[in-house]
């Protein structure tokens, strides 16, 4: 698969993809009891994924806990190696380069966590924690301080605070500190891996604006990790929406949350309740049975199928292709710009 | 979803409730007051930000919290006073008139024990039947709340159950006894939303089985507004408005409530407006300054906010003419000021935090909107 056949076409605009995944793998051996500890199996955490994220563009990734994705973003970052598959990030291609040139590229991107209680060093100043990326870079000297004070006002705190410890700040502000690290090396990408799941909704509301201003700011591309849709929806561009290790749908963001193809993504988005009493006593849920299979066993075919409201309704033949053919992820008629892995793909308004 | 409440009686009666807790840094006030009556059948949402005190109501009301804690008030379970109560007298109560639902399924179930003997435990410690009736009605539970085959499921562990049955389990359980009031505290938080809206349904469908009234606690006001009847909002330990579902959501008369409403992405908008958080953060509970705890982050503050708190009292258009169903109340001098305001009119689209001073407001040329009450609340 080359980077040019399988870009969308409303993005040719956009230029050149800042990151290109390709057929992505991360698998997790599953070891044997015992002294010898043979491989006895894999859990299949992230397979065959590839999607491209252009400068400036915000792409939310999605899904529920264990689909992956937060798999596929440390993979991404070489944090942990992946399995097989490509991952190219301004032309390099990260899973082939050795140590010294992934850190050379690691100033173009970096990695904001979901939690500000354990991503920070208790033991050292804000200034430090903030300072830390400049001098490991060598980018401190003489003017490092001003660069710190800088990075705190541009995330809003308040610079004077610099040489308090993380424990005197509430999460929201952690959360900021995390940023104001993350933007140090003036990065071209930031992935976020669930930036504002564990802040409550008036102070998240405030890191949003936040991402959304700096990303105006300084052209930033985002990779937001995230399970809450309402979140993804408010920032994102274009959504992934992934289902045990595999994306099962890509749109621009509207067009995910209005024209649904995925039977996954529908029963995704439908089980979101919405704050508007009248609205959400109205709506008709799509509740799908069970719960997810186990990633070191997934079923054949259309890894969904097991769960799939579409696919109790369909005939033996159809049935037999969910369960021996794998859907592809490809174009349904909506656009190039909106794919979606399933044989029977059909449009459903669920909001 | 309900029933709607056809008589005025209570079930349970919540009076001036307050909970303290002694620490080494001074007396936590976790709880400053909530009042709130249930009616039958009805489902009461108290939604609020951590430490806003709801998870501490409701275990005063079960009398689950520790020693050291100094409760006072009232809590009547129709004619009786649970306040009080030794635990053994508090035992006959819990479980059989009041029932609670935990967050945390993985730490409210006993891992060494069948599912099938839980929740027959349960059901022996209020009725006095044989182990083998016990064990049929522990099957009939699990069929109840959607649980595929329940009678091979009673023989198995709690690990062997994934999050969202688990919890499920826990609503079986609470169910056992055809309880008058369920409490259930956070009962989806921990679970993924498609899962999430299972345990929802289950948990409808447990309320509809046995005509219970509910609390439900949530931080999720999305969840809130599908399932309750009537909301309480909860700000630093005290009731900052009581309303119907409607009322709070359409025409909220606290500026916090506003605030909040404001401070959520909606799933269901397409052009999607700036979010206006409420800067700052919630105050500490160990030493709360007179007025109105939420002034320093309150578009609206005056001076009289900072020197007298308000009382939880009716809005315009409420009050004694409404049925008391229907009763609407704020805790805000300014109530009637927040009527008929969007979010946005009141607060600002800032991407500040709080305490950043006036003189740092330039940044980098990021737009930055002066926050005019000129809060410089120190980071804690």
């Amino acid at each position: 698969m080359t980077t040019q056949a399988d870009r969308p076409a409303h993005a040719v605009d956009r230029g050149e993809p800042i990151l290109s995944v390709r057929n992505l793998v991360k698998e997790f051996p599953i070891r044997s009891r015992g002294l010898v500890r043979r491989t006895v199996g894999a859990v299949h955490a992230v397979s065959d994924v590839s999607f491209d994220l252009y400068p400036g563009e915000t792409l939310g990734l999605v899904g529920e806990s264990g689909c992956g994705k937060s798999t596929t973003s440390r993979a991404i970052l070489h944090l942990q190696p992946a399995t097989s598959g490509e991952v190219y990030f301004q032309g390099n291609d990260l899973t082939k380069i050795g140590k010294a040139r992934i850190r050379a590229l690691r100033r173009d991107m970096q990695l904001v966590f979901q939690d500000p209680y354990a991503s920070l060093n208790p033991r050292i100043t804000v200034n430090e924690i903030i300072a830390e990326p400049l001098k490991i870079h060598g980018l401190y000297g003489n003017t490092g301080q001003d660069t710190v004070n800088d990075l705190m006002q541009r995330v809003g705190l308040n610079p004077e605070h610099g040489n308090r410890f993380p424990h005197e700040f509430s999460g929201g502000q952690r959360q900021r500190i995390g940023i104001a690290r993350a933007l140090a090396l003036k990065p071209k990408m930031l992935v976020l891996d669930e930036p504002v799941s564990a802040l409550d909704v008036s102070i998240q509301a405030g890191v949003i604006n936040l991402l959304e201003d700096l990303q105006d700011e300084l052209g930033l591309a985002y990779l937001f990790v995230a399970h809450d849709l309402s979140v993804v929806r408010h920032i994102a561009d274009r959504v992934a929406v992934m289902y045990l290790g595999k994306i099962v749908e890509v749109a621009p963001s509207d067009e995910l949350f209005e024209r649904p193809l995925h039977p996954y993504t529908q029963a995704l988005i439908s089980a979101i309740p919405i704050p508007d009493p009248r609205r959400e006593r109205e709506r008709e849920r799509i509740l799908i049975q069970g719960d997810v299979p186990s990633p070191a066993n997934p079923p054949s075919g259309c890894r969904f199928r097991t769960r799939c409201p579409l696919f109790l309704t369909l005939s033996e033949a159809d049935q037999s292709k969910c369960v021996n053919e794998e859907p592809p992820l490809v174009a349904k008629g909506l656009g190039d710009a909106h794919t979606a892995a399933c044989h029977f793909a059909r449009v459903q308004e669920v909001l | 979803m309900t029933q709607a409440a056809t008589t005025t009686e209570t079930v349970l009666s919540v009076r001036d409730l307050t909970v303290d807790f002694p620490t080494g840094d001074g007396v936590v006030h976790a709880v400053r007051g909530v009042s709130y009556d249930l009616r039958p059948g009805e489902v009461l949402g108290i939604v609020g930000e951590s430490g806003s005190g709801k998870s501490v109501t409701s275990m005063a009301v079960m009398g689950l919290l520790p020693k050291t804690a100094r409760v006072t008030g009232s809590v009547r379970f129709r004619d009786q006073e649970l306040l009080g109560l030794t635990d053994k007298e508090m035992t006959r109560i819990r479980g059989s008139k009041v029932a609670m639902i935990f967050q945390d399924p993985m730490t409210s179930l006993n891992p060494v024990y069948k599912i099938g003997y839980q929740l027959a435990e349960a059901v022996l410690a209020h009725n006095d039947m044989s182990r083998e009736a016990a064990r049929k009605r522990a099957v009939e539970l699990l069929e109840m709340v959607n649980i595929p085959q329940p009678d091979k499921r009673v023989e198995q562990y709690p690990h062997e159950f994934s999050g969202g049955m688990r919890q499920r389990v826990v609503i079986a359980i609470a169910m056992a006894n055809n309880p008058d009031v369920i409490i259930a505290d956070e009962p989806t938080t921990a679970l993924d939303v498609t899962v999430q809206a299972q345990v929802l349904e289950s948990l409808r469908a447990a309320q509809r089985e046995t005509g219970a009234a509910m609390v439900l606690i949530t931080h999720d006001l999305g969840v809130v507004a599908g399932q309750a009847d009537r909301v309480l909002v909860m700000y630093a330990g005290k009731p900052v408005e009581i309303g119907s579902v409607e009322d709070i959501y359409y025409n909220p008369r606290m500026p916090y409530t506003l605030g909040l409403l404001g401070s959520l992405p909606r799933l269901d908008k397409r052009e999607q407006q700036r979010l206006t958080p409420i800067q700052g953060s919630p105050p500490s509970l160990v030493n709360l300054p007179p007025g109105c705890p939420f002034t320093p982050r309150c578009p609206l503050a005056q001076d009289v906010c900072q020197s007298r708190e308000p009382d939880l009292e009716a809005v315009d258009g409420s009050g004694l003419g409404a049925s008391a169903t229907r009763v609407h109340l704020s805790a805000c001098h300014f109530k009637e000021q927040v009527a008929r305001q969007e979010p946005a009119d009141l607060f600002k689209a800032t991407a500040r935090d709080a305490d950043l001073p006036e003189e740092f407001g330039g940044g980098f040329g990021i737009e930055i909107v002066d926050n005019n009450n000129g809060t410089e609340d120190e980071a804690r």
